[in-house]
């Protein structure tokens, strides 16, 4: 039986402890946020005390734990179509059967709707339904994209100015408090604090072999940092810690923890682009570990922040810090850059090859993909492998389809290294993981 | 000397002329018939035509292929599920017929054009790509702002490639040129409504899509003889319904699909099929600051027909649309919906609780523009037409 790292218990009570108090937030009078991950402005939340909640936290959550089909069902009886996004009917649908939460807790109604608009068109759609369902405050925070690649001063400006006319004068209303902007800094300077030791964390994996796996592990390790814990002293000592273990395990030579132990023997390394599928996480999960195969960089670890690029909160500009935060998050930028920092990191990271899997429900991540596969390939010389299924949809995931792609794939990366037969896959021992994303 | 008022017939086959030339050849003519002319295409649905056009360019919006061609290449860059547009779109460019093009402008329409416009940065590096982003936030002063200082960037931008001085009286005549147009719009629009026998779908559609890339005083001049020609047909009216046509803002239906449609007992008097050239709102007016891109600006900012791709401020976009159907005279609303469209599928569910509180009938497919079967939807319109007739519902 292999030990769970301290981390993981942490996390996992990280999560349990933010549920429970969004559970008592009403009775504590605490005014309660509903936003999205990508652009969030957690700590100027935070500075007004204000308890967060992130539907599509709730999607994938109610995913892992089998919920997300039922949801889905009742959103597509309400008249919603099976060609759009399954986050969005997972949480209408948990809405509609009563907004009990993916823990059982109920999770309680908005007192304000922050859309920070950030990346991903169908978050207005998603908020405009959601509207309806509520009589609160709603305030829009629109973040441009950035289509040519660069973050101008005017994109800036224009976030700014909706920070101090639109976010910050909602957020003052619904709590009664002005807002503390001494507060917003040492939020921020702890952000950056957590942000370091993460970004440390995922570069970890340039090593041989890789201590971490950046995909499947790294969901765990962006949970707190990309939702609710940016900015407290809470994520600070969560990353400090899951750093001091990665450390270790580099020290020791050790691979990453799969959910069947340490992978003993790294025969593939991958870089991957999209979200993963989460009705089926763990089989998943597996089909790459059975074969050795470790993900040491991914682009879906940075639709929260692109840390690992080297973004960071600045607590000295507090409202340009979020701007930029805001405008710099992963599905925000345009393709022919996505595509180079995937280049980028099968060379930073040594990589043999990179895996797209490619989501139904996200047009933001998936519109384009394949043209990102050949520009990837046209830019290191290295073949992608391309995978399809859903978020939290499980009629469109199926196992055995991508079980077979991949093995083929990478079949194929290793007839292409040696020209020989591919290695038996390892067998690590088995170890009970958490599922705290 | 007289001149001869041209027959419907004639005006008919020219706009079919234009609707099945893919490789743009009066784009071609236009440009070729002085110096400092450029020509620069625009997705669905929101362009800044007068500041293209301002800068000397003439404004082509590019809504994918239709049927007009077959999709190969096209369908190599895309899965299953994502819509039609962007392959028919790539397969217009790769084959070569969107040469004549200097630029395009990608709106923010939604996040599968938003991509488009990454790889035509990369596919074809020739063009000048532009993603334009309007603001889509309730604070007014920040979005003039920013949507001021985008505009005033393409503005410059392409007058620069053109070789022209960008002075604000080049928008002054442009704003002048599209209220020109937009004077032709309103009436077309008046015209279907009161004798939708006069002017079938397929005929105003096409003149509408006409007015997708032609100088917009010469499209004015085109609209007003059809509608003359239209006017004097002394057609008698059948015994169909009158409908609204929503959803189709982005992906074109094919022709056929809107002929089947009209023929099953539709009349389509009001349709959101090519929103980028119709009048949204008041056309833009000077201010005491004499600005006119502050007057496009506002102008943008006032839109009052909401669509699917606007941020819906005041969550009124389900009572605009029964307030419209009841402005035009319908009976009903047809959804038509490309499938795998994001915002006109999400949009449905909350414009249709509106309609059932109102007991406005309405009936709802979807398609793809390279569609080739329209029984279904043919027994499906007909169906709802005789419905609303026989019992005022659906």
């Amino acid at each position: 039986m292999i030990k769970k790292e301290p981390s993981m218990d942490a996390q996992k009570d990280l999560l349990a402890g933010y549920f429970a108090r969004l559970g008592r937030a009403k009775d504590e009078g605490r005014p309660v946020v509903y936003t999205f991950v990508p652009g969030n402005l957690v700590e100027l939340m935070a500075a007004f005390d204000v308890a967060p909640v992130y539907p599509e936290v709730n999607a994938l959550q109610s995913a892992m734990r089998q919920r997300s089909s039922g949801f889905i069902r009742e959103a597509e009886r309400g008249g919603h179509s099976e060609d759009v996004c399954s986050y969005v009917k997972c949480d209408l649908g948990m809405l509609a059967k009563g907004n009990v939460g993916p823990t059982g807790d109920t999770i309680p109604p908005p007192d304000l709707l922050l859309l920070s608009f950030t990346g991903c068109f169908t978050f207005m759609k998603w908020f405009e339904l959601l509207r309806e369902q509520y009589d609160c405050e709603v305030a829009m925070l629109h973040v441009p994209y950035v289509g040519d690649g660069v973050v101008t001063a005017a994109m800036r400006a224009y976030v700014v100015e909706q920070l101090q006319r639109e976010v910050i004068p909602k957020l003052e209303k619904v709590t009664g408090k002005r807002l503390d902007l001494d507060k917003l800094r040492a939020q921020l300077a702890r952000s950056r604090q957590a942000e370091e030791d993460l970004a440390w964390v995922f570069k970890s994996a340039r090593h041989r072999p890789s201590p971490i796996d950046a995909y499947f592990g790294g969901v765990y390790y962006i949970g707190p940092i990309f939702t609710s814990f940016r900015g407290s002293e809470d994520a600070c000592r969560y990353y400090a810690m899951l750093r001091g273990e990665v450390e270790e395990r580099l020290a020791a030579g050790l691979g990453p923890i799969t959910p069947e132990g340490s992978l003993g023997d790294e025969k593939f390394r991958l870089v991957v682009e999209g979200p993963p599928n989460w009705t089926s996480f763990r089989d998943f999960w597996k089909i790459f570990y059975d074969e050795g195969a470790v993900c040491v960089a991914s682009t879906y670890t940075q639709v929260g922040g692109t840390y690992e690029r080297g973004f960071r909160h600045d607590p000295a500009n507090p409202l340009e810090s979020l701007a930029d935060y805001c405008l710099s998050c992963y599905t925000n930028l345009p393709l022919p850059q996505r595509s180079r920092i995937l280049a980028d990191m099968v060379k930073e990271y040594e990589a043999d090859g990179f895996v797209i899997h490619s989501v139904k429900s996200c047009n933001s991540f998936s519109a384009g993909q394949l043209h990102m596969l050949r520009e990837v390939e046209r830019l290191t010389g290295v073949p992608g492998g391309f995978i399809e299924s859903d978020l939290v949809d499980a009629r469109y995931y199926g196992q055995a389809n991508i079980k077979n792609r991949i093995e083929s794939y990478l079949q194929m990366l290793h007839a292409r290294r040696t020209g020989g037969s591919v290695p038996p896959p390892p067998r690590p021992e088995r170890v009970h993981l958490e599922v705290v994303p | 000397m007289t001149t001869t008022q041209p027959t419907i017939e004639a005006l008919v086959a020219d706009l079919e002329a234009r609707f099945d030339d893919v490789d743009l050849g009066h784009v071609r003519a236009w440009k070729d018939g002085a110096r400092h002319r450029l020509a620069v295409g625009c997705l669905p649905v929101f362009a800044p035509r007068e500041v293209i056009w301002a800068a000397g360019a003439l404004p082509v919006f590019v809504r994918g292929a239709g049927d007009r061609i077959e999709t190969i290449r096209g369908d190599a860059y895309y899965q299953s599920y994502i819509c039609h547009l962007p392959r028919s779109t790539l397969e217009l460019g790769l084959l070569g017929h969107l040469d004549v093009l200097d630029g395009m402008v990608f709106p923010n329409t939604c996040d599968v054009i938003r991509n488009l416009s990454g790889m035509w940065q990369t596919s074809f590096p020739q063009h000048i790509v532009r993603f334009l982003d309007p603001p889509q936030t309730a604070e007014p002063a920040s979005a003039a702002a920013y949507l001021h200082h985008e505009l005033t960037t393409l503005f410059r931008d392409l007058c620069a490639h053109n070789g022209v001085e960008p002075v604000p009286a080049r928008l002054h005549l442009a704003i002048a040129d599209y209220a020109a147009a937009n004077v032709v719009m309103r009436e077309l629009a008046a015209a279907r409504q009161r004798e939708p026998w006069n002017l079938p779908v397929d005929e105003v559609y096409l003149l509408k899509r006409a007015a997708d890339s032609m100088p917009p005083r010469d499209w004015a001049d085109l609209a007003r003889r059809y509608l003359a020609a239209a006017a004097a047909r002394g057609r008698k009216p059948e015994d169909r319904i009158r409908v609204c046509l929503v959803g189709s803002f982005c992906e074109q239906p094919p022709r056929a699909l809107l002929r089947a449609a009209e023929k099953a007992g539709c009349y389509i008097i009001d349709d959101d099929l090519t929103l980028g050239v119709e009048p949204n709102g008041p056309d833009p007016l000077l201010g005491d600051d004499g600005d006119p891109m502050a007057a496009i600006v506002a102008a943008w900012l006032r839109t009052t027909r909401p669509s699917a791709v606007r941020y819906d401020e005041h969550g009124t976009a389900g009572r605009i649309l029964a307030e419209r159907v009841a402005a035009v005279g319908a009976d009903g609303v047809v959804f038509a919906a490309p499938s795998f469209c994001d915002p006109a599928l999400l949009d449905q569910p909350r414009l249709t609780r509106v309609l059932d509180q109102r007991n406005i009938p309405y009936t709802s497919f979807k398609y793809a523009e390279n569609t080739g079967q329209f029984q279904a939807i043919r027994e499906q319109a007909g169906t709802f037409a005789d419905s609303v007739k026989l019992w005022g519902t659906a």
